[in-house]
């Protein structure tokens, strides 16, 4: 089962730790109605929306309500610590928390005494904190976009707002940008950089580009890279080889972004909508 | 390498990996210093006084080590008792400077503000934020849910009730967005 783990803006929001399911344009965790419009619900959603078409359980989620002050980030972080043994996840995500090196690398020691050990994905906040606390090739797949990307390969930036040559963003450094963070221990084994062309690599090098279809105003909606880590999550949860995962959960996300007909005024649910008519088409093309 | 050089440079290395959460204050002077650890300290932020390293230069001998992702929330505390430090900087890299680079996509009725991680989106015709995206830090989708449907003119600016360097990313975005 595929656990997901990240927070809600909404401060005193409690822990909860439970399934969640979809109602209407909410999640449903716990009795608690939560929006999908963007961060860690819409993840959520997304996997739920990947899930059921590759007959999964819903999976099991993490949320905590933090705002930033990272409070309630630290009141998960130790509530995984004692709970994460309790089950038996096959892949956990981890999403919108507050770097902590501290936490994170206990969440860690409590990962490695798992058996078997689960497939674990970071994606914002959490993949922050897992590059500064040198966690990161313990992870399967980090799901950067270009200037997380450079912030991984960039050794001293301790965040994107302090990356070195951000200035350099440009779609033909990623090559570069993906050597460097694998040179600096800094990669998780797969990476899928999501950007105008989604690039998918190990440390050999880029394995493959997707690069179709292409909206536009895709790059301006708020979570549509929240929508593709949780499909890559599901895909990955159902079984799949990470980096096929990856390269088809980057052109789901594409197909159900160009059903969604959006401008730079839409808002992720309407994309969410269309991920199981997407996927059914990409994966009879695979 | 010995059973001792072995633990000694693991134990270096994660030194170096702590303080990249770290950042330092740097002041004109020592009172501002000693002013700015109270107000820290009674805002409940990890914080510690101690010498600065050689690379910063300006200032007084004294700087403040504190949460670096916390950035804006420290920010907030200071100038709310009208203190303001010369510098923030990374402790592994105080010679880092926050991008300062603006990135702009016109899509015709809407435009896109980037800086750094932070994009912001705003309908031209009529002012209203229509969309925040990037970014990784807990306070974006909040920042996302209180601007979102709000005039540029109406909305709370990110400084105000952001946290992180996440929104102080979007707070750049958002001065250049009103210029």
């Amino acid at each position: 089962m595929l656990a997901v783990v990240g927070t809600i803006p909404v401060e005193g929001f409690p822990l909860v730790a439970g399934r969640a399911q979809i109602k209407g344009d909410d999640l449903m965790i716990e009795k608690h109605a939560v929006p999908i419009n963007r961060g860690t619900p819409a993840l959520i959603a997304s996997a739920i929306r990947t899930g059921q078409s590759r007959a999964l359980q819903d999976p099991f989620c993490y949320l905590v309500g933090d705002i930033g002050r990272g409070t309630g980030s630290r009141h998960l972080y130790e509530y995984l610590t004692q709970d994460l043994a309790r089950h038996d996840f096959d892949t956990v995500t981890f999403h919108y928390l507050q770097p902590d090196i501290e936490w994170q690398s206990r969440v860690m020691s409590a990962i490695k005494k798992l058996d078997p050990a689960p497939v674990l994905i970071a994606d914002a906040g959490f993949m922050y904190g897992a590059k500064m606390a040198g966690l990161s090739e313990n992870f399967a797949l980090f799901t950067p976009d270009l200037g997380e990307l450079a912030f991984l390969a960039d050794e001293e930036a301790p965040h994107p707002f302090y990356t070195r040559g951000f200035i350099l963003h440009e779609e033909n450094h990623v090559p570069d940008l993906i050597s460097h963070a694998y040179e600096h221990h800094n990669a998780a084994r797969h990476l899928l950089v999501k950007g105008s062309q989604d690039y998918i690599a190990n440390r050999e090098g880029v394995l493959s580009v997707v690069d179709a279809p292409v909206e536009e105003a895709m790059e301006a909606i708020g979570g549509t890279g929240d929508t593709l880590t949780g499909i890559v999550s599901a895909l990955i949860s159902a079984g799949m080889e990470v980096s096929k995962a990856a390269r088809i959960a980057a052109k789901v996300n594409r197909v159900a972004g160009s059903y969604a007909k959006p401008t730079p005024a839409t808002q992720v649910m309407e994309i969410i909508r269309h991920i199981p008519e997407a996927l059914e088409i990409c994966m009879r093309k695979t | 390498m010995s059973l001792l050089g072995f633990l000694k440079k693991n134990r270096q290395e994660l030194e170096q990996r702590e303080d990249m959460g770290r950042g330092f204050l740097v002041f004109e002077n020592t009172s501002e210093v000693i002013q700015a650890e109270r107000i820290l300290k009674t805002g409940g932020f990890s914080i510690r006084v101690m010498g600065p390293p050689p690379e910063i230069r300006k200032g007084c001998d004294l700087v403040i080590e504190f949460p670096l992702i916390e950035e804006l929330d420290v920010l907030r505390h200071l100038e709310q008792d009208g203190l303001k430090p010369l510098e923030m900087v990374p402790v592994t890299g105080p010679l880092l400077k926050p991008i300062n680079l603006f990135y702009r996509k016109d899509y015709g009725r809407y435009l896109m503000i980037r800086a750094a991680n932070m994009k912001l989106t705003i309908d031209k015709e009529t002012a209203i934020i229509v969309n925040v995206s990037g970014g990784g830090c807990p306070d974006v989708p909040y920042l996302a849910w209180q601007l979102i449907g709000k005039s540029l003119y109406e909305a709370p600016a990110p400084k105000e009730i952001g946290h992180t360097l996440c929104g102080y990313a979007l707070q750049l975005a958002y001065e250049e967005m009103r210029k």
